[in-house]
C-alpha cells in the first residue's frame, strides 16, 4: 500500500506545481491578486506531498519492501540500516525523486522569506520555480518512477552498490542537489526580472544570500566528491575530470561568476545583462549536467544507468527552460538600462576579469567534456581527450584569477589610479616569489608548477590578510559579507598549497611486501604485518595490518582492506588512511603475491592533501557567512513586519 | 549589432542542443573501420610487464585473438573491465591488451588494482601503434583472426551482449575459439 501512497502523492505534487506555474505568472500579468496569493500556498502543498512522497520511498527501504522493484535493486537484506536511508538516493529514480524534494525545499523557503518583494514579482518567481518542479516530478513520474512494483516480490535484493556504501556517499548527493537546485532561485529571479522588464537593485540584494547559500551547498558537494573518490576509490587521486565530476564543476565556474557579478549589479547597478546570463547559466548548466549524467550520451566510471527516452525528456526540458530563458533574454534584455559608466582601471573592471576567466573556463571544460560528441557529429570519429587537455587548458585561465583575486578588493569601485595601488603590491610579487624559492629550497623540489602555485598562494594570502588590516584600521569594523570574501579567498590560498604539494612532491610507492618486511618511506618506517579474514555485515574481506613508526616511535596502524560483497559479488578496495594537516599516510592493498602471504600493497605519502578540502570548505564557509550579512538580515526583517502587501499594478 | 550579440547565447544554446539530439540514442560504441577485412597494422613494442621482451603482431598469429586498448586514465576502461576478465578467464578467445597513451608506473597500478586478465599488454605511451590502428579513444577493442585480418572493431565498453551477438558469432565463422 506504501508504494501507492507514495506514487499517489506524487502525482498530487505534480498537480500542484501546475497549479503553481499558472496562476502567478497569470495572475502578476493581470494583476490579479488572489491568483498572485496561489503561489505560496501552492508551493506549501507541493513541499508536503513531495516530502510525504520521500518519505513513503524511505520506508519501503527500511522495512525492505522487495515488491518495489527500486528497493529491490538498491538493497539487500544484510544491508546495515543506516545504508538503507541512504540507499533511497543511491541509483537513478531515488536520487530524482531527492532532486524533487530539494527543489520543494528551496521553494517553500523561497515562498516564505519573499514577503519583502512586490507581490507581482515575488509571484513571478514562485511560478518560475512551479514551471521546474513540473519539469522534474513529471520526468520522475512517467521516465524513472522509483515505487513501481515487482509482482511477484523478489526474495532478496540485489544490494546497494558497494561502492556507495560509505559516509561520505551518504551526504554527498544531498549537498549537490543543494547547490544545483539552489540555482534555481536565481534563475527564478533572472527570469522574473526579464519578465518584468527591469532589475532592481533591491531585488538583487534579495537574490544574492540565495546564491550564496547555493553556492556554497555546490562547493561542499563537490569537496565531497573529491574526498570520497580519494579514500574510496583506493587510487589516491582527488579529481579526474571525469564527465560526471565536469558535470558538478560546471555550474560552480558558472556559479562563481555570477556571484561576483551580482556584486557590481547591487552595488553599482552595472553587469545587469551578465548578472542575469549567468544566473541562466549557472541553472542550465546543473540542467545540463543532469543529462549528461543520466542520458548515456557519454561514458563515466560513476554514469546513472542510462535510458535514450530519459535522455530525451531532459533535453526537452533543457530546451524548453534554457531556450525559453535565453529566448526572453534576447528580446527583453536591451530594454535594461547600463549601469554607470567605469574606468578600465576599478573593482568593476577586475570583477570582470574573474567573470570573463570563469566563463570561459566552464566552457573550456564543457568542450572538453562533449567533445566525444562533437568529434562524432562532425564525423571524426569519437575522440576522448582525458585529464591532459584539461590540465593544459584550466592551469593557465586560472593564473591571471589568481593574481587579479588578491587586488580586486583594493581597488576602489568605479575608477582608480593604476599609481595608487601598483606600487604597494611590488614588495607583496616579491614576498610571494622569495618565499616560495625559499619552501622550495627546504623541500628541495624544483619546478615552475610547484614555484608558481605556492607564489599564488602566498600573494593571495598576504593580500588578504593586508585588505583585512586596512579595513580593521579605517572602520574598525568587518562586515559578514567582507569577512566571508575575505575567508573565501583565504580558502583559495589554502586550496593552492594542497593542490601544489600533493601534485609535485606526492610520493608514491607499490611494493612486494611479505608478513614482517619493513620499507622506509620519506622518514616513516611502514611494517606489514599481514594479512587477516574478516567478516562484516554483508562482505567478507582480508584485512590488513600495518605498523607506521618513526625512529622508533609509533606513528600508526593502519588496516587496509579488500572486500569481496556478497550481493554483487564486487570486490573493492578499502584504503587505510591516517590523517594529517601536514601529510597523510595512506595504505592500500594489491593483489595476493604468491602463497607466502605477501602481498603487493600501494604507500602514498601525500603531502598537505586535507588542505585541497580544507580550503574547499573555507569558501564554503565565506559562502554561507556573507549569506547571512546584516544588509540581507534587516531585509528579512522587514519581510516578517510587512504581512502582505497590496496587489501591485501590473508591470 | 547590439541585438545580434543578444541572441548570440541563444544560437550557442541551440547549437548544443542539436549536438546533444545526435548522440541520444545512437549507440556510443558503433564505429566503421578501415582496416576490416584487411592486415593488422604490424608493431612489436615493448611488453608492459616486461619492458625488456618485445611482442607484437608476429607473436600473436596462428590463432584469432582480442586486441583490447585501453589505460589507467580511462574511466570507461574500469566498466569493461569485468567483461574482458569473463572472456580471458572462460577461454573463448585470447585477450592481449594495448595500453595505450599511458605511464607504465600507473598501468601497472591499475592492473594491481583491478586485476590483469591479459595475456599479454604491448606498451604504446606515444600513440605509435594506435596511430596505426586508428585508435580514436580508449577503450577499444579489435578482433584480429589466425591470419592477422582486423575482423570486427568495436569503440567504447565492450558488453557481454557485444560479446554474443557480434564477436562469438565471427569467431565461429573463422574457426577461432
Amino acid at each position: 500500500m506504501a508504494p501507492e501512497l507514495g506514487q499517489l502523492c506524487l502525482i498530487l505534487g505534480l498537480l500542484l506545481a501546475i497549479v503553481q506555474s499558472i496562476f502567478p505568472i497569470v495572475g502578476a500579468q493581470r494583476g490579479n491578486a488572489a491568483w498572485m496569493a496561489v503561489g505560496r500556498h501552492a508551493a506549501a502543498g507541493q513541499f508536503t506531498f513531495i516530502a510525504a512522497s520521500f518519505a513513503l520511498l524511505t520506508y519501503a527501504f527500511v522495512v525492505q519492501d522487495f515488491s518495489v522493484a527500486y528497493v529491490a535493486q538498491n538493497s539487500n537484506s544484510l544491508l546495515p540500516v543506516h545504508y538503507r536511508f541512504s540507499a533511497v538516493w543511491g541509483a537513478h529514480e531515488g536520487s530524482l525523486l531527492l532532486w524533487v524534494l530539494t527543489l520543494s525545499t528551496w521553494t517553500i523557503a523561497v515562498a516564505f522569506f519573499s514577503r519583502s518583494l512586490p507581490e507581482a514579482f515575488a509571484a513571478r518567481v514562485l511560478g518560475v520555480m512551479g514551471i521546474i518542479a513540473v519539469g522534474f516530478i513529471a520526468f520522475t513520474l512517467f521516465t524513472s518512477n522509483p515505487f513501481l512494483r515487482h509482482i511477484p516480490a523478489l526474495p532478496e535484493g540485489r544490494d546497494l552498490n558497494p561502492l556507495l556504501q560509505d559516509p561520505g556517499l551518504i551526504i554527498h548527493p544531498p549537498m549537490l542537489y543543494m547547490g544545483y537546485v539552489g540555482f534555481s532561485v536565481a534563475f527564478a529571479f533572472a527570469i522574473a526580472a526579464l519578465m518584468e522588464g527591469r532589475v532592481d537593485s533591491r531585488w538583487i540584494r534579495w537574490s544574492r544570500p540565495w546564491t550564496n547559500v547555493a553556492w556554497a551547498f555546490l562547493t561542499l558537494g563537490i569537496a565531497l566528491g573529491s574526498w570520497w573518490a580519494y579514500y574510496e576509490l583506493g587510487w589516491g587521486g582527488w579529481w579526474f575530470w571525469d564527465p560526471v565530476e565536469n558535470a558538478s564543476f560546471l555550474p560552480w565556474l558558472a556559479g562563481t561568476a555570477l556571484i561576483h557579478s551580482q556584486a557590481v549589479t547591487e552595488k553599482r547597478g552595472g553587469f545587469k545583462g551578465w548578472t542575469i546570463l549567468l544566473a541562466i547559466a549557472a541553472f542550465s548548466l546543473s540542467l545540463l549536467g543532469t543529462f549528461l549524467v543520466r542520458s548515456g550520451v557519454l561514458t563515466s566510471v560513476h554514469a546513472f544507468a542510462s535510458d535514450p527516452a530519459r535522455g530525451l525528456f531532459i533535453l526537452a526540458f533543457l530546451g524548453i527552460v534554457a531556450g525559453g530563458a535565453l529566448i526572453l533574454y534576447a528580446i527583453r534584455a536591451p530594454k535594461m538600462p547600463m549601469g554607470s559608466r567605469f574606468s578600465p582601471w576599478s573593482r568593476e573592471s577586475l570583477l570582470l576579469v574573474n567573470n570573463l576567466f570563469m566563463t570561459v573556463s566552464a566552457v573550456t571544460v564543457l568542450f572538453g567534456t562533449i567533445y566525444p560528441l562533437i568529434s562524432d557529429a562532425f564525423g571524426l570519429g569519437k575522440l576522448s581527450i582525458g585529464p591532459p587537455y584539461f590540465a593544459l587548458m584550466f592551469i593557465p585561465l586560472m593564473v591571471p584569477v589568481v593574481i587579479f583575486m588578491a587586488v580586486g578588493p583594493f581597488v576602489r569601485w568605479r575608477e582608480d589610479r593604476v599609481g595608487n595601488i601598483l606600487p604597494r603590491l611590488w614588495p607583496y610579487a616579491l614576498v610571494s616569489v622569495l618565499g616560495s624559492l625559499g619552501i622550495w629550497f627546504l623541500v628541495d623540489h624544483f619546478s615552475i608548477r610547484a614555484i608558481a602555485g605556492i607564489a599564488g598562494a602566498i600573494w593571495v594570502a598576504t593580500l588578504t590578510i593586508r585588505y583585512l588590516a586596512d579595513r580593521l584600521k579605517a572602520t574598525r569594523r568587518v562586515t559578514r559579507g567582507m569577512a566571508g570574501m575575505i575567508i573565501a579567498h583565504l580558502g583559495v590560498a589554502v586550496f593552492l598549497v594542497g593542490v601544489t604539494f600533493v601534485e609535485t612532491v606526492g610520493i608514491e610507492k607499490d611494493v612486494r611486501l611479505e608478513p614482517g618486511d619493513t620499507v622506509e618511506i620519506s622518514g616513516y618506517q611502514v611494517q606489514f604485518v599481514g594479512v587477516q579474514p574478516r567478516t562484516g555485515p554483508n562482505f567478507r574481506a582480508d584485512r590488513g595490518t600495518v605498523e607506521v613508526t618513526r625512529n622508533g616511535k609509533p606513528v600508526t596502524t593502519l588496516h587496509p582492506e579488500k572486500r569481496l560483497y556478497a550481493g554483487g559479488g564486487q570486490i573493492m578496495t578499502e584504503a587505510a588512511i591516517d590523517p594529517g594537516l601536514t601529510r597523510d599516510i595512506y595504505v592500500s592493498l594489491g593483489e595476493p603475491l604468491g602463497t607466502s602471504g605477501a602481498w603487493a600493497v600501494r604507500i602514498y605519502i601525500k603531502p598537505y592533501v586535507r588542505w585541497i578540502w580544507l580550503g574547499a570548505l573555507m569558501m564554503m564557509f565565506g559562502g554561507f557567512l556573507a549569506a547571512t550579512d546584516r544588509r540581507y538580515l534587516r531585509e528579512a526583517r522587514q519581510a516578517a513586519e510587512i504581512p502582505s502587501s497590496p496587489a501591485e499594478a501590473p508591470a | 549589432m547590439n541585438r545580434l550579440i543578444l541572441i548570440l547565447p541563444l544560437v550557442g544554446f541551440l547549437a548544443l542542443s542539436g549536438l546533444l539530439y545526435s548522440g541520444i540514442g545512437k549507440d556510443p560504441s558503433v564505429l566503421p573501420s578501415a582496416l576490416i577485412d584487411r592486415p593488422a597494422p604490424d608493431f612489436a613494442v615493448p611488453e608492459l610487464l616486461e619492458p625488456t621482451r618485445t611482442v607484437g603482431k608476429a607473436d600473436w598469429l596462428g590463432k584469432p585473438y582480442l586486441l583490447n586498448v585501453w589505460a589507467s586514465w580511462c574511466g570507461a576502461c574500469q566498466i569493461e573491465h569485468q567483461v574482458i576478465t569473463d572472456i580471458a578467464q572462460s577461454g573463448v578467445v585470447p585477450v592481449y591488451g594495448l595500453n595505450w597513451k599511458d605511464e607504465r608506473s600507473e598501468a601497472l597500478r591499475w592492473l594491481d588494482h583491478f586485476g590483469n586478465p591479459y595475456a599479454a599488454i604491448a606498451h604504446d605511451p606515444e600513440n605509435e601503434v594506435g596511430i596505426d590502428f586508428g585508435v580514436y579513444g580508449a577503450p577499444e577493442t579489435f578482433l584480429i583472426d589466425a591470419q592477422g585480418h582486423v575482423r570486427f572493431k568495436h569503440v567504447g565498453p565492450l558488453t557481454e551482449k557485444i560479446l554474443n551477438e557480434q564477436i562469438i558469432p565471427i569467431l565461429n565463422e573463422v574457426g577461432g575459439g
